[in-house]
């Protein structure tokens, strides 16, 4: 077993190595802190280095906190670690934690430069357009390509922006079965009653109670990105944005041909850089429908991590399924069984004439709890009121079926 | 009294270590366990179910002869149930008793009564306690299942190994105890919390270690049984599964088959024992029948080709 209680110069190697490799990884987007570069040479140390496996796996104990970061850190490891100091070849090699390309305007630009105009021209600003069309194309090709979406008009944002300060989704409340201190709860609090009665000294004993605490539960959005569904893509992912903003625990997912997690990318504070965000994680923009293998997906990789305590999801696509067959329906039945409350959200049904008659569609209804519309902001507001309230149920899916049968 | 067990000096003493135990890891397993017991760090395993994460605390428990002190993890677990409480009824009593006797020293009053003596000690602050067999095995199990608002309980703990009670200050534990803190990812474990911890994510065993695994643990098995068992079950887990077999469920089907004296795997008793390995219809659906016997076909020329 070679030691690494060398000498002081062998020493001092090793921790400007560790502290190099640290900040690779931060660069490659896991995020080491400077405590787990010591923790590290600590770790290392303890160790006593014998065979580079042994190595790699005490490094792999401090600075891997993930299960999906593993893949990452095997490569930095193994460009890192294959010829001494390459520090610039692995910056090279390795991707970019933000990836995001000069060439493009920086996210915003648009807006401002809107915004500055628009002090000039104030006279001629148009209302928002909401009003869009759905075109009902659903083509095979899987469109490879990044969209850039980040530019957006300052006109829509302002649009979404001001509806979005009217939603108020806190009052759909879930109880859980953690207790806190309640004027009219059901079980004695009584930890705070002695306190309390301490204080007056002991003779009075006023009972203090617990109640059930509520919280808000968490939304999971499943996002069609498809070419039929691309006119309204860009709002919603401000309104998942909004919520997002407002509430701790969103989850949202994008799917067209395949499904993209893009949770940690739509958090951030500001829209513009939370939508180029979004932009660069997505490979499948307006490209065909997969709904039956996308919501497999979901169901097999996801569904357990993000659908606990009570979730809510809400599933926007107009359901237009290119190969529609049995697998949508037990798809979604299994999504439908595994979350509190399954809301469809379709902006066909915007149409006055809408029918039910769609295979995709009719193997998805009788699996959801509601189906709404949701093609301007009026309907987004519907949505949020229905998301607030318990009780009335206006988008009841079996009249849709009814209807058509 | 023993002098406590010693902690392995090597990661190939922790190897070792569990193998004494009949626990196979894997080298990575034992590197990380060994820093762990080193650095006195808590160790934090993430996996599917079935892979042996509970396991590791239990082995470690009865190989370094310490106190296995479990902490399993629910929804509206608080740090009345996980932590501390106070005895009411007891302190009622000392209330009444003192104005009984006509005390009526208000300060004096609350610091009796809010002594270590009415004091009920839960998983986490007994495993502050000094043990004369050396510090204990901590076990918080399933951590994913107790709801966000705990983890922040555990943090001073993990931190610092210490518990502040309000009322009566800090306990702080003379030697950390070895703290095993396991997640089936139902939901993602602040970073906050992992941070001050090793990570490590259990996967499934290679066939090899899997052989090793079931004939130690169902002894008296059949050779050519035991690797027909563990090549259809890495078979499966090939496939397109809602959920995978463990090693648990392995184990259980190793035991099932031996229970039922059968000499080798056919596709009759692979579909009425396979409750054994799969928990879900659907999958159970898929396997049964056909696929079970084209598995099995492929288990057999394999095995064969290998001889």
């Amino acid at each position: 077993m070679t030691s690494v209680r060398q000498s002081e110069p062998a020493a001092g190697r090793l921790a400007e190595n560790i502290v190099h490799f640290a900040r690779a990884l931060r660069t490659a987007g896991i995020p080491v802190g400077p405590g787990a570069a010591l923790d590290a040479l600590a770790a290392v140390r303890a160790a006593g280095v014998g065979t580079r496996d042994d190595f790699y796996w005490t490094l792999h104990a401090v600075f891997v906190k993930r299960h999906e970061r593993s893949l990452l850190f095997d490569q930095a490891f193994r460009i890192f670690f294959r010829r001494r100091g390459h520090l610039d070849q692995l910056l090279a090699m390795l991707p970019r934690a933000p990836p995001r390309g000069p060439e493009k305007p920086p996210p915003g630009a648009q807006r401002l430069a809107e915004a500055l105009l628009s002090s000039r021209e104030e006279g001629e600003r148009k209302p928002p357009q909401l009003e869009m069309d759905a075109r009902l194309t659903v083509s095979d090709r899987e469109v490879l390509r990044s969209k850039d979406f980040a530019q957006m008009t300052a006109d829509e944002i302002a649009a979404a922006k001001d509806a979005i300060k009217r939603l108020v989704l806190s009052l759909d409340e879930v109880k859980t079965r953690r207790l806190a201190p309640h004027r009219h709860g059901h079980i004695v609090d009584i930890r705070r009653t002695l306190r309390a009665s301490l204080k007056a000294g002991g003779a009075v004993i006023d009972l203090k109670y617990l109640g059930p605490r509520k919280k808000l539960p968490p939304i999971v959005a499943l996002l069609d990105i498809s070419g039929s569904m691309s006119q309204y893509t860009r709002l919603f992912l401000h309104f998942l944005h909004a919520v997002t903003d407002a509430r701790k625990r969103v989850h949202t997912f994008l799917f067209g041909t395949r499904l993209t997690n893009v949770t940690r990318a739509i958090k951030a504070k500001d829209v513009d850089e939370a939508l180029a965000a979004v932009s660069a994680n997505v490979a499948d923009w307006s490209g065909g429908t997969r709904i039956a293998s996308s919501l497999a997906a979901f169901n097999k990789l996801w569904a357990r991590r993000v659908l606990t305590q009570g979730a809510i999801v809400l599933l926007i696509t107009d359901g237009l399924e290119r190969d529609p067959d049995d697998r949508l329906a037990f798809e979604i039945d299994r999504l439908h069984r595994s979350c509190r409350r399954l809301i469809w959200l379709n902006p066909l049904l915007r149409f006055s004439g809408f029918e039910a008659k769609a295979k995709g569609i009719r193997a998805m209804l009788p699996h959801v709890d509601e189906l709404r519309p949701i093609h301007n902001l009026d309907s987004m507001m519907e949505l949020v009121r229905a998301l607030s309230a318990d009780g009335a149920r206006p988008g009841d899916p079996k009249a849709w079926l009814d209807r058509v049968a | 009294m023993n002098a406590p067990t010693p902690l392995p000096a090597s990661i190939d003493a922790t190897l070792d270590l569990l193998a004494g135990a009949d626990y196979l890891a894997d080298r990575s397993l034992a590197t990380v366990l060994f820093l762990a017991l080193k650095m006195g760090r808590p160790l934090f395993l993430e996996g599917e179910a079935g892979v042996g994460k509970t396991e590791i605390a239990k082995v470690l428990s009865t190989t370094l002869g310490r106190r296995l002190i479990r902490l399993q993890c629910y929804e509206g677990l608080d740090v009345a149930a996980a932590v501390y409480e106070w005895n009411y009824a007891a302190q009622m009593i000392a209330i009444r008793v003192a104005e009984a006797e006509g005390a009526h020293d208000r300060e004096r009053l609350e610091h009796d009564v809010f002594s270590e003596r009415f004091l009920i000690k839960r998983p986490l602050l007994q495993a502050l306690e000094p043990d004369p067999a050396g510090p204990p095995v901590l076990l918080i199990d399933e951590l994913d299942r107790a709801d966000e608002a705990f983890e922040a309980f555990l943090l001073e703990v993990l931190a610092d190994f210490q518990v502040t009670i309000p009322e009566l200050g800090t306990v702080k534990a003379t030697h950390a105890p070895i703290v095993v803190i396991t997640s089936n990812r139902t939901r993602e474990i602040h970073d906050a919390l992992k941070r001050r911890c090793l990570y490590h994510w259990v996967g499934y065993p290679s066939a090899e270690r899997e052989l090793k695994i079931v004939r130690a643990k169902v002894p008296g098995i059949a050779k050519a049984l035991s690797e027909q068992i563990v090549h259809f079950v890495q078979a499966l887990r090939n496939e397109d599964l809602f959920k995978s077999p463990g090693v648990a469920e392995t184990l259980d089907w190793a035991a099932a088959l031996a229970e039922l004296d059968v000499a080798a795997l056919d596709p009759a008793t692979v579909s009425d024992t396979l409750g054994a390995l799969l928990k879900y219809q659907d999958d159970i659906a898929r396997i049964e029948g056909g696929k079970a016997k084209e598995l099995l076909d492929d288990v057999r020329a394999r095995m064969r080709a290998a001889e």
